[in-house]
Protein backbone atom coordinates (compact mmCIF):
# COMPACT_ATOMS: atom_id res chain seq x y z
CA UNK A 1 0.00 0.00 0.00
CA UNK A 2 1.57 3.61 -1.07
CA UNK A 3 0.95 6.15 1.97
CA UNK A 4 1.66 9.58 0.27
CA UNK A 5 -0.35 11.86 2.70
CA UNK A 6 -2.04 12.10 6.15
CA UNK A 7 -5.17 10.53 4.89
CA UNK A 8 -3.92 7.41 3.88
CA UNK A 9 -2.96 6.41 7.44
CA UNK A 10 -6.29 5.33 8.75
CA UNK A 11 -7.01 3.26 5.81
CA UNK A 12 -3.57 2.12 6.48
CA UNK A 13 -4.27 1.31 10.46
CA UNK A 14 -7.74 -0.87 9.06
CA UNK A 15 -5.61 -3.07 6.76
CA UNK A 16 -4.12 -3.75 9.37
CA UNK A 17 -6.60 -4.30 11.63
CA UNK A 18 -8.82 -6.58 9.41
CA UNK A 19 -5.15 -9.02 8.85
CA UNK A 20 -4.68 -9.28 12.80
CA UNK A 21 -8.38 -10.10 13.54
CA UNK A 22 -8.18 -12.49 10.06
CA UNK A 23 -5.46 -14.45 12.60
CA UNK A 24 -7.34 -14.22 15.63
CA UNK A 25 -5.25 -11.96 17.84
CA UNK A 26 -5.97 -10.61 21.03
CA UNK A 27 -7.28 -7.32 21.39
CA UNK A 28 -4.53 -6.20 23.74
CA UNK A 29 -1.83 -7.25 20.95
CA UNK A 30 -4.17 -5.75 18.27
CA UNK A 31 -3.73 -2.08 19.70
CA UNK A 32 -0.29 -2.86 20.36
CA UNK A 33 0.52 -3.71 16.84
CA UNK A 34 -1.59 -1.18 15.39
CA UNK A 35 0.09 1.82 17.33
CA UNK A 36 3.25 0.89 16.29
CA UNK A 37 2.09 0.51 12.66
CA UNK A 38 0.83 4.28 13.44
CA UNK A 39 3.88 5.28 14.41
CA UNK A 40 5.77 3.81 11.93
CA UNK A 41 3.81 4.96 9.12
CA UNK A 42 3.93 8.75 10.47
CA UNK A 43 7.43 8.75 10.55
CA UNK A 44 7.58 7.50 6.85
CA UNK A 45 5.18 10.47 6.21
CA UNK A 46 7.23 13.16 7.91
CA UNK A 47 11.21 12.18 7.24
CA UNK A 48 10.83 9.62 4.53
CA UNK A 49 8.65 11.86 2.63
CA UNK A 50 6.29 9.03 2.41
CA UNK A 51 6.68 5.35 0.85
CA UNK A 52 5.52 1.71 0.83
CA UNK A 53 4.19 -0.13 3.44
CA UNK A 54 3.21 -3.71 3.73
CA UNK A 55 0.92 -6.15 5.35
CA UNK A 56 1.97 -9.96 5.33
CA UNK A 57 0.58 -12.82 7.50
CA UNK A 58 2.84 -15.06 8.63
CA UNK A 59 2.48 -18.85 9.99
CA UNK A 60 4.61 -21.01 11.37
CA UNK A 61 4.55 -23.99 13.24
CA UNK A 62 4.38 -22.31 16.40
CA UNK A 63 2.49 -19.36 16.04
CA UNK A 64 1.08 -17.09 13.62
CA UNK A 65 1.72 -13.30 13.25
CA UNK A 66 1.92 -10.14 11.20
CA UNK A 67 4.72 -8.84 9.71
CA UNK A 68 4.68 -4.88 8.58
CA UNK A 69 7.14 -3.64 6.12
CA UNK A 70 8.02 0.12 6.26
CA UNK A 71 10.04 1.26 2.95
CA UNK A 72 11.11 4.85 1.80
CA UNK A 73 13.17 6.42 -0.47
CA UNK A 74 13.86 9.06 1.95
CA UNK A 75 17.15 10.74 3.41
CA UNK A 76 18.21 8.08 5.78
CA UNK A 77 18.48 8.10 9.84
CA UNK A 78 22.55 9.60 10.03
CA UNK A 79 22.60 7.51 13.78
CA UNK A 80 20.25 4.62 14.17
CA UNK A 81 21.69 4.17 17.31
CA UNK A 82 21.02 7.54 18.32
CA UNK A 83 17.06 7.66 16.52
CA UNK A 84 16.85 4.50 18.93
CA UNK A 85 16.60 6.26 22.00
CA UNK A 86 13.72 7.80 24.12
CA UNK A 87 13.44 10.92 23.83
CA UNK A 88 15.95 11.78 21.18
CA UNK A 89 13.85 13.97 18.12
CA UNK A 90 14.85 15.63 15.09
CA UNK A 91 11.22 17.04 14.53
CA UNK A 92 9.00 18.33 16.96
CA UNK A 93 7.41 15.72 18.15
CA UNK A 94 8.52 13.68 21.81
CA UNK A 95 11.01 11.28 20.14
CA UNK A 96 8.85 8.32 21.27
CA UNK A 97 8.07 6.74 17.97
CA UNK A 98 10.88 3.95 17.15
CA UNK A 99 12.07 3.58 20.81
CA UNK A 100 8.40 2.73 21.85
CA UNK A 101 7.72 1.38 18.84
CA UNK A 102 10.29 -1.43 19.27
CA UNK A 103 8.35 -2.40 22.82
CA UNK A 104 5.24 -2.68 21.01
CA UNK A 105 6.27 -5.35 18.64
CA UNK A 106 7.82 -8.98 19.01
CA UNK A 107 10.96 -8.28 16.09
CA UNK A 108 11.82 -4.86 15.04
CA UNK A 109 14.77 -4.42 12.50
CA UNK A 110 15.59 -1.23 10.87
CA UNK A 111 18.34 -0.31 8.02
CA UNK A 112 18.87 2.77 6.44
CA UNK A 113 21.05 4.82 4.48
CA UNK A 114 21.84 8.28 4.02
CA UNK A 115 19.76 9.73 0.68
CA UNK A 116 18.68 5.90 -0.29
CA UNK A 117 16.34 5.30 2.18
CA UNK A 118 14.95 4.05 5.54
CA UNK A 119 13.43 0.30 5.82
CA UNK A 120 11.55 -0.62 8.69
CA UNK A 121 10.24 -4.23 9.36
CA UNK A 122 8.57 -5.46 12.28
CA UNK A 123 6.92 -8.83 13.40
CA UNK A 124 4.01 -8.67 15.97
CA UNK A 125 2.84 -12.74 16.84
CA UNK A 126 -0.50 -13.44 17.88
CA UNK A 127 0.64 -14.67 21.30
CA UNK A 128 3.98 -12.95 21.96
CA UNK B 1 -13.35 19.06 5.93
CA UNK B 2 -13.90 16.65 8.95
CA UNK B 3 -14.47 18.49 12.52
CA UNK B 4 -14.89 16.74 15.97
CA UNK B 5 -17.80 18.61 17.55
CA UNK B 6 -17.32 20.09 20.40
CA UNK B 7 -20.30 20.71 22.72
CA UNK B 8 -21.08 23.02 25.24
CA UNK B 9 -22.52 21.82 29.09
CA UNK B 10 -22.31 25.11 31.48
CA UNK B 11 -19.26 25.66 32.56
CA UNK B 12 -17.67 22.60 30.78
CA UNK B 13 -16.66 21.74 27.35
CA UNK B 14 -17.61 18.41 26.15
CA UNK B 15 -15.60 16.45 23.35
CA UNK B 16 -16.56 12.90 22.13
CA UNK B 17 -13.90 11.55 19.43
CA UNK B 18 -16.24 8.96 17.51
CA UNK B 19 -14.20 8.98 14.55
CA UNK B 20 -9.85 7.58 14.36
CA UNK B 21 -7.96 10.67 14.28
CA UNK B 22 -5.69 11.27 12.12
CA UNK B 23 -2.77 13.67 12.62
CA UNK B 24 -4.16 17.09 11.16
CA UNK B 25 -7.65 16.36 12.86
CA UNK B 26 -6.17 15.87 16.02
CA UNK B 27 -4.50 19.04 15.40
CA UNK B 28 -7.57 21.04 14.24
CA UNK B 29 -9.09 19.90 17.73
CA UNK B 30 -6.34 21.15 19.51
CA UNK B 31 -6.73 24.43 18.61
CA UNK B 32 -10.57 24.74 18.65
CA UNK B 33 -10.70 23.59 22.08
CA UNK B 34 -8.21 25.92 23.54
CA UNK B 35 -10.13 28.72 21.41
CA UNK B 36 -13.78 27.79 22.73
CA UNK B 37 -12.17 27.86 26.75
CA UNK B 38 -11.27 31.12 25.92
CA UNK B 39 -14.25 32.42 24.27
CA UNK B 40 -16.70 30.54 26.35
CA UNK B 41 -14.83 30.98 29.84
CA UNK B 42 -14.73 27.18 29.92
CA UNK B 43 -13.79 25.96 33.35
CA UNK B 44 -13.22 22.19 32.29
CA UNK B 45 -12.82 20.25 29.38
CA UNK B 46 -13.78 16.89 28.93
CA UNK B 47 -12.43 13.87 26.39
CA UNK B 48 -14.58 10.79 25.80
CA UNK B 49 -12.27 8.47 23.97
CA UNK B 50 -14.21 5.67 24.55
CA UNK B 51 -14.76 4.89 21.20
CA UNK B 52 -11.03 5.24 20.28
CA UNK B 53 -9.10 2.45 19.52
CA UNK B 54 -5.92 3.63 18.62
CA UNK B 55 -4.09 6.54 20.80
CA UNK B 56 -0.37 6.86 18.96
CA UNK B 57 2.03 9.05 20.58
CA UNK B 58 1.11 11.99 18.40
CA UNK B 59 -2.34 11.89 19.52
CA UNK B 60 -1.35 11.10 23.73
CA UNK B 61 1.01 14.39 22.90
CA UNK B 62 -2.43 16.43 21.86
CA UNK B 63 -4.08 15.57 25.09
CA UNK B 64 -1.80 16.59 26.88
CA UNK B 65 -1.07 19.52 25.03
CA UNK B 66 -4.48 20.35 25.68
CA UNK B 67 -4.01 19.46 29.38
CA UNK B 68 -1.64 21.54 29.41
CA UNK B 69 -2.76 24.38 27.19
CA UNK B 70 -6.47 24.68 29.32
CA UNK B 71 -4.49 24.42 32.48
CA UNK B 72 -2.31 27.61 31.72
CA UNK B 73 -6.09 28.94 30.71
CA UNK B 74 -7.48 28.04 34.22
CA UNK B 75 -9.41 25.13 32.91
CA UNK B 76 -8.73 21.53 33.75
CA UNK B 77 -8.95 18.37 31.51
CA UNK B 78 -10.31 15.02 32.48
CA UNK B 79 -9.81 12.22 29.70
CA UNK B 80 -12.77 9.61 30.06
CA UNK B 81 -13.64 5.88 28.85
CA UNK B 82 -9.95 5.15 27.94
CA UNK B 83 -9.92 1.26 26.89
CA UNK B 84 -7.75 -1.03 28.46
CA UNK B 85 -6.12 -2.02 25.17
CA UNK B 86 -5.22 1.50 24.80
CA UNK B 87 -3.94 2.27 28.20
CA UNK B 88 -1.34 -0.88 28.58
CA UNK B 89 -0.60 0.46 24.90
CA UNK B 90 0.37 3.73 25.84
CA UNK B 91 2.07 2.93 28.97
CA UNK B 92 4.60 0.45 27.03
CA UNK B 93 4.70 3.25 24.36
CA UNK B 94 6.24 5.36 27.10
CA UNK B 95 3.77 7.58 27.28
CA UNK B 96 2.49 8.83 31.00
CA UNK B 97 0.09 11.44 30.11
CA UNK B 98 1.01 14.28 32.74
CA UNK B 99 -0.97 16.87 33.74
CA UNK B 100 -4.07 14.66 32.34
CA UNK B 101 -6.64 14.01 35.06
CA UNK B 102 -8.69 10.72 34.28
CA UNK B 103 -11.84 9.09 34.78
CA UNK B 104 -13.85 5.69 33.92
CA UNK B 105 -16.90 7.50 32.11
CA UNK B 106 -18.71 10.61 31.16
CA UNK B 107 -20.33 10.76 34.60
CA UNK B 108 -17.39 10.13 36.74
CA UNK B 109 -16.01 12.63 34.92
CA UNK B 110 -17.94 15.33 35.58
CA UNK B 111 -18.05 14.81 39.11
CA UNK B 112 -14.56 14.95 38.73
CA UNK B 113 -14.59 18.20 37.33
CA UNK B 114 -17.34 19.19 39.57
CA UNK B 115 -15.17 18.42 42.55
CA UNK B 116 -12.12 20.32 41.43
CA UNK B 117 -14.03 23.50 40.34
CA UNK B 118 -15.40 23.17 44.30
CA UNK B 119 -11.88 22.32 45.48
CA UNK B 120 -10.43 26.04 44.02
CA UNK B 121 -13.30 27.96 44.73
CA UNK B 122 -12.70 26.77 48.33
CA UNK B 123 -9.57 27.68 47.84
CA UNK B 124 -10.52 31.31 46.79
CA UNK B 125 -12.71 31.30 49.66
CA UNK B 126 -10.06 30.75 52.14
CA UNK B 127 -7.70 32.78 50.50
CA UNK B 128 -10.09 35.76 50.93
CA UNK B 129 -10.92 34.65 54.70
CA UNK B 130 -6.88 34.66 55.80
CA UNK B 131 -6.41 38.56 53.65
CA UNK B 132 -9.92 39.50 55.98
CA UNK B 133 -8.54 38.00 59.22
CA UNK B 134 -5.01 39.76 58.74
CA UNK B 135 -6.99 43.20 57.60
CA UNK B 136 -8.82 42.88 61.14
CA UNK B 137 -5.61 42.21 63.81
CA UNK B 138 -4.13 45.39 62.18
Amino acid sequence: MVIVKEQDVVPFRNRVKEAAVKIGMGLVNQTKLITGASELVRNMLKYGKGGVAKIEILSTSRDRGIRLIFEDKGPGIPDIKKAMQDGFTTGRSMGLGLPGTKRLMSEFEIWSEINKGTTVTVVKWKNG
Amino acid sequence: MEKIPILRMGQFLLVTIQVDLYDQLAENLESDLVNMVKTHNAAGVLIDVSSVSIIDSFMGRILGNIATMSKIMDAETVVVGMQPAVAITLVELGLPLKGVHAALNVEKGMELLNSKLLLNKNEEDEDLEHDDNSDSSE
